[in-house]
């Protein structure tokens, strides 16, 4: 029952000369002859899997591991093959990665930029890994992704949201699949006014880092263009457990509104004590009271009940998507089949993003004939591609973001099975989320140039 | 030599040894076996003991000898790689001006919070440097933003403008940290059979830094300010009536250790240029606590080696996942496999903190002398009786 | 002037959480002499008993329905709990409904025995050792504890709401409204607190207890058996943390490192309230949880930016250096 036979730096043993102490001069412990950092030498290539797997978001970790390990099965020839079969690309073929079988490392990102960066320190020196995905906040995103440049590694962004991942803090040899605050926002704001009207006003709480900050500052903007009043911003600290006092304020303020720049615990728990202070049953200047909640996720979704119900917000992929917004979305119900069969449940957006952007490494490294990061990059850089259940995606050139639809979604009222968590509103399209590479919220920094390492 | 005694010149020359050779040391498994993820010796895991090791013997400073239990010195730490990672952002890569800017730093840090703290005793104490370390964090993580780039980290970019050097390098990255020229990240590989041992130039930094900290902890340990220390701590009313101020002496045992802390986060922050504010966190200041009783409050040796245990245990058993452990135990027929696996499975991965509280446990039940007690109960079941009147490196229990 | 008032509410409702956690931690501390970095995973567990009373009542049998389908296209299956199915959907529901104020009664002589079991099989052995050794076998405890209810109950936060007739808000004057689930734990946390005050001062029992907090060696001397009370006295102070997380449930959801949250929190108060002092914990959870909401009103961040991050710490710094032994603290308890 031996699956993928994990072994550390076999890359470094065949290099050597048997028997005697040869010393070779190497950087950040790479086989030095491939003119690159952890230059594949054996018949297996390593890639590291970080995410959380202590904290409060060990279960959205668990998930992409999930994802992670589902994708090196199938890029394996293990399984039923999930996206590859609808994937527009075809360079794959189920035999490892340039013939070499994929094996993988895993870690524990423990939601710390210390802890992740040591963690992807310890695959890179230790196991010998090409690259280096995963990860379930920004924050870790960006350390890793700072650490992956220094080092010559790619990095392949997990979930990671704010606008400063490929913004202000964007690296050549870092890619981001998800979607930012900026697109959120930019979807969300023609629904909210669908359904809501442009007479409104809006209470924002936001969590106080630079995530909460660069996705109130979008929903703001976009919310704003349309007619909105924004009454007030309150920011909350990420340690706050109870909200109480932060919601108590909306009661009287005129507003009829409230935007959560929340994600995790934060949102569960602020999305809890609005519910508790009746603010979805209240009417304000004649009209329902709203709450938004910008970034949407699943898990959350399950943490937080009942009270998800009824309220909006936005996601990067939902597995009813192939299903209820038809066959532009292809690669969405193959995926779900083999990862539910698999794990006897729907996979989240966390999840899907993490496969997708395993499946985009490795058909990049295959288009490229090489595993030298900037070869990769190269073949990633200006990818057009299909069929990973997002519809046509674009891997903009200028700073490594994926350009796809974005869903606008709405908790479900009446859900059909325990995983119909949301139901989807609108999936909008690309056209209307893409913005020019030098947008002010993206403005400072530069991608610099593609490092190899060694 | 060095002005120390016979024994401390022997635990000093013994420390040396195991550190310089800690490449192999901690690396006993042919790389390619399925043991080899027990290797500990690739040089980020390896600078981490030692800085860790600085950090909890600067504690020990003052929690083993004093007996002032400080619940936020992981403050120190933090001010220590902030001003650490601004030097190389405004001076220049090298880490000397860093280092000693963070030491500094840090130990004005300590004065100013030392000098307020100190003016209670026992859990009030512990409270008010708490209440400091955990006001830096939060708003090092908010407010301070500018200052600290909050949830990111304090990072290198390519338009930081370095006075002393260029803010990018020709082929258009970032510079890398260094010691005159000596690279910090850069290494050597040696290959001996289906063995291989990485030599890193900042491991030797690093290790070079904790040999002199852990010298300079053994003079203070004996010398008579480390006395009246120990005073303070065995009945600071008697102290006072004797006509003694302790206050003098606490203050430099507070400051002492936290330039300690400094240098370890400046350390921290030379290896790799990122200066997070979890580094403050109520949790990080628990965590050298931890360390220093795990190993034995008051004695030499003993932080170090706890220090080494929670740093392996945070980055070797987390790293277990199910895929290793079915490749261990593939040789056994597949239903016991999977019988052992689902055994270990919830100790290791993502269960590794399940571990990490099971060894506390065990350790401060059957040890109360931490893991030095331990090494001392195998060295005297080695010796016989005899060596009961040689006592080394003088285990005292904290209060 | 409501905003006034609502957040004085506020306070008391968070004050009523930390000034229980703090009850607990001070019996403890006064009695047993024993510092326990448990105590907030004995909330957690409390919460949890909640949540797995929940999971009982919802033990379910399948049955497959053909006509709607899962997310994988199979026949649905449906789930009917054991309760319903034996009192009928009305019943059956009302009691699901009911879990959490159920739970109390569930969670009583579960945290009994926990406390029971925790102080006999290792606190026991600690009372003499130094306070360090303490807090680091009983921060291992708490970490083995939360990863094993992580373990089985994954890292997520799972809902325990309230049954509909204490959940909604009610109208207290013209504009204010407030949740009526917050205000039930508010006059649970009095009667908790009342409760235990009572039990301390006008029963014989309680007042061994008191006089063993005072000095224990002398009580020791009269031949009265200290230890068989301070082992109750261990299992009432996990039962107040345990109902405390039990009605905290609806409030936020239950998660696993929830009691590590409160942890520091509630050190804090106990310290402010002054070590040893029962009364002193009180008041400095409620004066703690008034001041937080305060904090967090807009105007006053927009006066003093990050005050609402900092404000527990800053009090506590400002209260132990004019007052040296917190609010009420006795002299030479943990000086």
């Amino acid at each position: 029952m031996s699956k993928t036979n994990v072994t550390r730096r076999g890359v470094l043993k065949t290099g050597a000369v048997a028997g005697a102490g040869l010393a070779l001069p190497t950087y950040l412990s790479a086989a030095s002859h491939g003119g690159y950092t952890n230059a594949p030498t054996g018949d297996t290539v390593t890639l590291g899997f970080n995410v959380p797997q202590t904290g409060p978001y060990a279960e959205e970790g668990l998930d992409e591991l999930r994802a992670f390990e589902l994708a090196v099965q199938h890029l394996n020839g293990e399984g039923d093959g999930g996206m590859l079969n609808t994937f527009s690309s075809k360079a794959l073929n189920g035999a490892g990665i340039l013939g070499k079988k994929v094996n993988f490392v895993t870690g524990d990102t423990q939601t710390k930029s210390d802890a992740a960066r040591a963690s992807a320190k310890s695959m890179i020196e230790k196991d010998g890994a090409i690259m280096i995905s995963g990860g379930s906040s920004s924050g870790v995103a960006v350390a890793v992704q700072g650490l992956c440049q220094e080092a010559g590694i790619i990095f392949m962004a997990g979930l990671t949201h704010s606008n400063d991942t490929t913004g202000k803090d964007k690296k050549a040899n870092g890619f981001r699949h998800f979607f930012n605050a900026y697109m959120s926002a930019a979807a969300l704001a023609p629904v909210l006014n669908k359904l809501y009207g442009s007479d409104r006003r809006a209470y924002h709480l936001t969590a106080d880092y630079t995530w909460g900050w660069t996705q109130q500052e979008s929903i703001q903007a976009a919310t704003e263009a349309m007619g909105w009043e924004t009454v007030n911003n309150v920011l909350t600290p990420l340690a706050s457990t109870d909200f109480s006092s932060y919601i108590a304020p909306v009661l009287n303020s005129g507003a009829d509104v409230l935007v959560l720049n929340h994600y995790g615990g934060n949102m569960v728990n602020s999305l809890t004590n609005a519910v508790q202070f009746g603010l979805r049953e209240k009417q304000v200047n004649g009209k329902n009271f709203e709450i938004v909640v910008p970034l949407y996720s699943e898990l959350m979704a399950k943490g937080a009940g009942q009270n998800i119900k009824g309220i909006v917000g936005s996601q990067n992929w939902d597995w009813k998507l192939e299903n209820q917004m038809g066959s532009r979305y292809i690669g969405t119900n193959a995926f779900v089949k083999s990862f539910g069969e698999k794990y006897g449940f729907p996979p989240s957006q966390a999840a899907q993003t993490c496969y997708a952007q395993t499946l985009l490494y490795a058909d990049a490294v295959t288009r490229a004939g090489s595993f030298n990061p900037c070869a990769v990059a190269e073949a990633l850089e200006g990818f057009e591609f299909d069929g990973l259940g997002n519809g046509p995606t674009l891997y903009r050139a200028d700073d490594h973001q994926c350009f796809k639809d974005v869903l606008v979604v709405r908790g479900a009222e009446n859900p059909g099975n325990e995983f119909e968590l949301v139901e989807i509103v609108e999936a909008t399209p690309v056209e209307q989320v893409t913005y020019a590479p030098d947008h002010p919220m993206f403005a400072g920094g530069a991608l610099g140039t593609c490092n190899p390492g060694a | 030599m060095f002005g120390l005694d016979k024994k401390d010149t022997s635990l000093l020359a013994l420390v040396a040894i195991l550190t310089l050779a800690a490449p192999f040391i901690l690396n006993p498994f042919p790389t390619n076996s399925g043991l080899a993820q027990f290797n500990a010796g690739y040089p980020d895991l390896m600078q981490r003991f030692v800085i860790f090791g600085i950090f909890a013997i600067g504690f020990n400073i003052l929690f083993g000898l004093t007996g002032y239990l400080s619940f936020g010195h992981a403050a120190f730490l933090g001010i220590g790689s902030y001003s650490a990672v601004w030097m190389f952002k405004l001076l220049s890569m090298n880490i000397i001006p860093a280092i000693i800017l963070s030491v500094l730093i840090s130990g004005i840090f300590a004065v100013v919070i030392g000098y307020i703290s100190l003016r209670r005793t026992g859990i009030y104490f512990s409270i008010l440097t708490l209440a400091f370390a955990q006001m830096s964090f939060a708003l090092a993580y908010s407010v301070l933003t500018p200052l600290t780039n909050g949830e990111t980290g304090l990072q290198l970019t390519l338009e930081d403008p370095r006075v002393l050097g260029q803010s990018a390098t020709a082929d258009g990255s970032i510079p890398v940290t260094n010691l005159f020229g000596a690279e910090m990240r850069s290494s050597f590989d040696m290959v001996v059979g289906p063995w291989s041992f990485t030599f890193s130039v900042g491991y030797y930094v690093c290790a070079i830094a904790m040999l002199l900290a852990f010298y300079l902890a053994i003079r203070i340990f004996r010398s008579p300010f480390g006395m009246m220390l120990r005073a303070i701590k065995s009945n600071q009313t008697r102290m006072n009536y004797t006509g003694l101020n302790p206050k003098p002496y606490t203050l430099a045992a507070f400051v002492i250790s936290g330039m300690y802390a400094g240098l370890a986060g400046g350390l921290l922050a030379s290896m790799d240029p990122l200066a997070g504010a979890e580094r403050m966190q109520w949790t990080a200041s628990g965590e050298v606590v931890l360390m220093t009783i795990l190993g034995g409050a008051g004695t030499l040796i003993g932080p170090v080696l706890g220090a080494g245990m929670i740093k392996y245990f945070e980055n070797i058993f987390s790293k277990i996942n199910d895929n290793v452990l079915h490749g261990w135990f593939s040789f056994m027929p597949d239903g016991l496999e999977d019988l052992v696996v689902t055994i270990i499975h919830p100790f290791v991965g993502k269960g590794w903190h399940l571990t990490l509280g099971i060894i506390f446990m065990l350790v401060v039940i059957f040890l109360p002398g931490g893991l030095v007690e331990g090494g001392q109960r195998i060295a005297k079941a080695f010796r016989g009786k005899k060596a009961d009147d040689n006592k080394s490196a003088s285990t005292e229990p904290a209060e | 002037m409501d905003a006034f008032l609502l957040q004085t509410l506020n306070g008391l409702d968070k004050g009523s959480a930390y000034a229980l956690i703090a009850l607990g931690l001070t019996l403890i501390f006064g009695t047993l002499g024993v510092v326990n970095f448990a105590h907030g995973a004995l909330f957690m567990i409390g919460a949890f008993c909640s949540v797995t009373l929940q999971r009982i009542l919802n033990l379910s049998y399948e049955t497959v329905d053909p006509s709607k389908t899962d997310f994988l296209g199979n026949p649905l299956k449906v789930k009917t709990p054991y309760v319903e199915s034996w009192f009928g959907p009305e019943t059956g529901g009302a009691i699901i409904e009911w879990s959490v104020p159920l739970a109390i009664i569930f969670a009583i002589p579960v945290m009994l025995a926990i406390g029971f079991s925790m102080e006999r099989g290792l606190i026991k052995h600690f009372y003499k050792r130094p306070h360090a050794d303490q807090i680091l076998v009983t921060f291992g405890l708490a970490i083995v504890l939360q990863e094993i209810i992580k373990y089985y109950y994954g890292a997520n936060p799972i809902q325990t709401p309230a049954p509909e007739a204490l959940s909604g808000v009610a109208q207290l004057a013209e504009g204010i409204v407030y949740p009526v689930w917050r205000i039930v734990y508010f006059f649970f946390a009095i009667a908790i607190i009342g409760a235990v005050f009572a039990f301390l001062q006008f029963t014989t029992f309680g007042m061994v207890v008191r006089a063993g907090m005072a000095d224990r060696e002398t009580v020791g001397l009269l031949g009265i058996d200290i230890d068989k009370r301070f082992t109750l006295m261990f299992g009432l102070a996990a039962s107040v943390a345990g109902l405390a997380g039990v009605m905290y449930g609806p409030i936020n959801a239950p998660n696993y490192h929830m009691g590590m949250d409160f942890l520091v929190l509630s050190f804090v108060v106990v310290v402010v309230g002054g070590m040893g002092s029962l009364p002193g914990a009180v008041l400095a959870g409620f004066l703690l949880g008034i001041l937080e909401s305060f904090a967090s009103m807009k105007e006053v961040i927009t006066l003093i930016p990050g005050i609402n991050q900092i404000i527990i710490y800053l009090v506590a710094i400002v209260i132990l250096l004019t007052r040296p032994r917190g609010l009420m603290g006795r002299k030479g308890v943990m000086e």
